[in-house]
């Protein structure tokens, strides 16, 4: 009975394939497809003000409103952000996915690269809270200050106007570490991937040809390992650009997008504007993703 | 051992960012694991001013948290199942034939992680405002699959390509038709894969925060009431000890899920 | 009238564009040692996956033993495989591996063990059952993809270039093996191989195919002597190709035909060639010491460069070398060429 079911298949490739492939695609197309369509249509209509109802319609009106002053503030703020953290990982990253990439033994490999992903699967809302518990006013970066009699400095940097605020846990500063600490798992694999590509013989080539490790390092490890750095950056600036959990917890009244949608969204019941505002990370990515591809960055994912 | 580099030695500055950034990753769950025992209910004071054990213990009578976990269990258990079926079947579509639209079925699949995480939730949550669906435990669960399908996808994809040579094919060749084939051959070769994909998506969806927000409507998951916890902190000690809580539920499957990997040396999978 | 073991009446199989099998008809006899003998993309990796079912012709019919098979599957054939990568169950031991045929058929288990033993026997990896696939050798793994396949007394055995990993010294003793091994279980073997050397020395018969055809079928002496198309003489061995005005002068007929480099006797020019000899002037203008032989790379006479091969039975490397140059005379015997068509 199965044997003759096996051969009806068998004789019939195509409705196999259809068989794999029908269940996983219609679940995309309608899930997934049909909300970031429902997303678009959404953008396009409008909330009457006083029954708190979405009007469907089609009117400009959202994406009118995108290009007021605040909004393009909050814009701006969540970009200059997703690129602050976007370079700080880079740097924090490069070291690490070095050393893996070249210097660890192959059992230390195994472990170094577990230690690196753990962080980056599990435990994200966790992982934030940390930074909430270690940057609060009387917590441990304030205490180590204290120890050291730095007091001032801290309080320094916290007057800075745009970048301080009341405590390390409540300003741009904080949110731009815990950024910084949240995605740096995203900038370590892709970047250790790249190194791992880069032949040994190159390295001896060079050093053969008179360079030293410092020459070496700018002129044949930096440039080819330099797709690994824009694949990460995808993920750090792509994950910067769309969280709300971060400035929700560390920031403050001064609104970043994922703040933005999640708000309008939530307590103002307003989709259709959500919607309008999501398009700006969107169109912001997609910007980013084809100048990645230019850079040869999806061969490193 | 030794090492790549026959017995070069990383410079001290390297080896100094290296450990250095290692520490930056993994300090901060220690302290939460701090915490956990202080004995100070209204700040986050450092260092603790007392040690105790009692907030576990305060935890476990907590019904809301209990709601919250078994809700979180539940969806994580249902997402992950939902997204074995549907990425391996996916998996194998891609891998078995050379179709017209083969990479865009892999682009497609992936966008939901590589969008911003704001995007798949408001998504979702238009059509949800869109066809009155009612929020439900279903409307997490169909949010969650959409980013967990990617990871036994990328999972399996990597070990059909890894199975050594033309396995299917000898099966099929030595009398077993394609259940047998399945039965004896596919799957103890996936069998890994499929387990280490299913532990990341279980691990991903119990964790998960941003997606959730639009899809549950006025349900708690725990990550939901660690959120609500952290915007308006009222049970600080309590929330120490479920944070630890969630770290511990999760290491050990990703833990796992990063050995297996490992050990058959893939490095798939390494973007969520 | 037998019924012959395989038969293809005008398979073609496209991929694409792209035409890997086009139209070709062959007849296989039972219990022959067939070699299928081509470059790669020639086509005849193709025509072994379509006997095996794991490919199905696009044109065309292919029957085994008189039943019409080009639609089942290959389980429902009575045909196995050795794999070129051996495509042995890394989860399985080497006795799992082995009795799979037999377990899948649901034999019991201790007549699985008795013929696995038997196998094990044969292929000369007696004891070695309860090892993975991953703990032998190459050469081993060979083996057990063999006792493997033919656990199952298959009425034909397909090999798709099993000896292609293996070193020289194991290939050539497993050549020797596996025709030996033919000759004990008397199946019809089917061999695909890219090298000419292997195919003849092993086959009751060859094909040799090009670009999705097959240019001759023959046994390896007639393949070697007289090659059919310039194909095959370029292919099998090295062959001079003359035709033309040479041609015409020396045979009478300005077709193109094919002498062997080893059948050209390098002469003075003073000899005289006998009766039913053809012979040609010309000059030496290269010599190749290579030990067993010497290459000579001789322009003849209408400004054709012509190969000839000599067995250094007298000579020595300062004796050929000097050879450079002077004036000689070639002659052959006329039944030592072959038309070649054109």
């Amino acid at each position: 009975m199965l044997n003759r079911l096996s051969t009806y298949l068998y004789q019939r490739p195509k409705l196999v394939l259809g068989l794999l492939l029908g269940p996983p695609l219609i679940y995309f197309l309608v899930v997934y497809i049909g909300s970031l369509l429902a997303l678009l249509v959404n953008s396009f209509f409008r909330l009457e003000e006083f029954t708190g109802l979405v009007v469907r319609e089609f009117t400009l009106e959202q994406y009118a409103k995108l290009f007021t002053s605040t909004n393009l503030g909050i814009f701006g703020r969540t970009a200059g952000m997703a690129i602050a953290v976007t370079i700080a990982d880079g740097i924090i990253a490069f070291p690490l996915a070095y050393y893996i990439a070249r210097f660890a033994s192959p059992r230390m490999k195994t472990y170094l690269y577990i230690a690196v992903t753990i962080p980056l699967w599990s435990s994200y809302l966790v992982r934030v809270y940390a930074w909430k518990l270690i940057l609060a006013k009387e917590g441990i970066v304030s205490w180590f200050f204290n120890l050291f009699g730095l007091q001032f400095v801290l309080d320094g940097i916290l007057s800075i106007p745009g970048i301080g605020g009341s405590s390390l846990s409540l300003s741009p500063i904080g949110m731009f570490i815990t950024f910084c600490y949240i995605w740096l798992p995203y900038m370590i694999v892709p970047i250790q991937t790249a190194l791992e590509r880069v032949p040994k013989s190159l390295l001896e080539a060079s050093s053969d040809l008179g360079a030293n490790a410092a020459q070496t390092f700018r002129n044949v490890i930096l440039p080819l390992s330099f797709p690994g750095v824009v694949a990460g950056s995808i993920f750090t600036f792509s994950l910067t650009l769309g969280d709300f959990i971060i400035p929700q917890v560390l920031g403050n009244s001064r609104f970043f997008i994922g703040q933005a949608v999640y708000s309008y969204q939530g307590t103002a019941g307003n989709i259709p504007l959500a919607a309008a505002f999501t398009m700006g990370p969107i169109v912001i990515m997609i910007a980013y993703l084809l100048i990645a591809r230019k850079m040869g960055a999806f061969d490193a994912l | 051992m030794p090492s790549k580099n026959y017995g070069e030695k990383a410079s001290l500055g390297l080896t100094l960012g290296a450990i250095g950034g290692l520490l930056f990753l993994h300090v901060p769950i220690a302290i939460i694991f701090l915490y956990s025992f202080t004995t100070d209910e209204a700040t986050y004071s450092f260092p603790l001013p007392g040690v105790t054990t009692k907030w576990f213990g305060v935890a476990l009578q907590r019904a809301d948290l209990w709601a919250a976990l078994t809700l979180s269990l539940r969806v994580a258990v249902v997402a992950t199942i939902a997204a074995l079926i549907l990425g391996t079947l996916a998996a194998a579509a891609v891998y078995r034939s050379n179709f017209f639209g083969r990479e865009a079925i892999s682009f497609l699949l992936v966008l939901p992680i590589a969008l911003p995480g704001i995007v798949t939730g408001i998504a979702l949550r238009s059509a949800i405002g869109t066809m009155n669906i009612p929020f439900s435990y279903w409307t997490i669960i169909i949010g969650h699959a959409t980013f967990c399908i990617v990871v036994v996808y990328n999972n399996v994809l990597a070990r059909f390509r890894r199975m050594q040579g033309s396995q299917i094919e000898a099966s099929m060749d030595l009398g077993a038709n394609s259940f047998q084939t399945f039965r004896y051959v596919i799957l103890p070769n996936m069998a890994t894969a499929l387990l280490a994909g299913g532990m990341l998506a279980f691990a991903l969806s119990f964790d998960e925060v941003i997606v959730t927000t639009f899809t549950a409507g006025q349900q708690s998951t725990l990550p939901i009431w660690i959120f609500s916890q952290l915007v308006r902190p009222r049970d600080r000690p309590v929330t120490n000890v479920v944070a630890s809580i969630v770290i511990l539920i999760t290491f050990l499957p990703i833990f796992l899920a990063q050995r297996i990997s490992a050990q058959s040396s893939e490095t798939e999978g390494g973007a969520k | 009238m037998t019924t012959s073991a395989v038969r293809f009446e005008q398979v073609s199989r496209h991929f694409g564009e792209v035409k890997a099998v086009d139209q070709v008809d062959l007849e296989i006899q039972d219990g022959e040692f067939f070699s299928m003998l081509g470059p790669s993309g020639s086509g005849k990796t193709t025509c072994l996956r379509m006997i095996a079912g794991f490919d199905r012709p696009t044109r065309g019919t292919i029957h085994l033993y008189g039943q019409d098979v080009s639609d089942l599957p290959p389980y429902e054939r009575d045909v196995n495989t050795v794999f070129q990568d051996y495509a042995l169950f890394p989860h399985m031991t080497i006795d799992e591996n082995i009795a799979y045929g037999l377990m899948i058929k649901g034999v019991s288990k201790p007549e699985r063990r008795d013929r696995v033993d038997e196998m094990l026997d044969l292929v000369q990896l007696p004891g070695f059952g309860y090892r993975k696939p991953s703990q032998l050798s190459g050469g081993q793994r060979q083996r057990v993809a063999l006792a493997r396949a033919l656990i199952n007394h298959p009425k034909v055995l397909l090999l798709d270039e099993p000896l292609g990993a293996l070193d020289l010294k194991l290939r050539q003793q497993m050549q020797v093996e596996l025709k030996a091994i033919q000759k004990r279980v008397g199946i019809t073997f089917i061999f695909v191989t890219h090298d000419q050397e292997e195919a003849l020395t092993m086959s009751d018969r060859i094909a040799v195919f090009n670009l999705g055809k097959i240019e001759q079928v023959g046994t390896p002496a007639d393949i070697y002597e007289k090659p059919a198309t310039p194909f095959v003489a370029g292919f099998v061995g090295t062959s001079n190709l003359i035709s033309g005005e040479v041609a015409e002068k020396l045979t009478g007929s300005r077709q193109m035909f094919s002498v062997r480099p080893e059948k050209i006797h390098l002469g003075l020019p003073t000899d005289t060639p006998g009766k039913d000899m053809l012979s040609i002037g010309g000059v030496v203008r290269d010599v190749v010491y290579l030990g067993l032989f010497t290459r000579y790379l001789v322009e003849a006479e209408g400004g054709i460069d012509l190969v000839v091969v000599e067995q250094n039975l007298k000579t020595t490397s300062m004796d050929v070398l000097t050879s450079k140059g002077q004036k000689v005379l070639l002659f052959w015997h006329k039944d030592h060429i072959s038309r070649v068509g054109g």
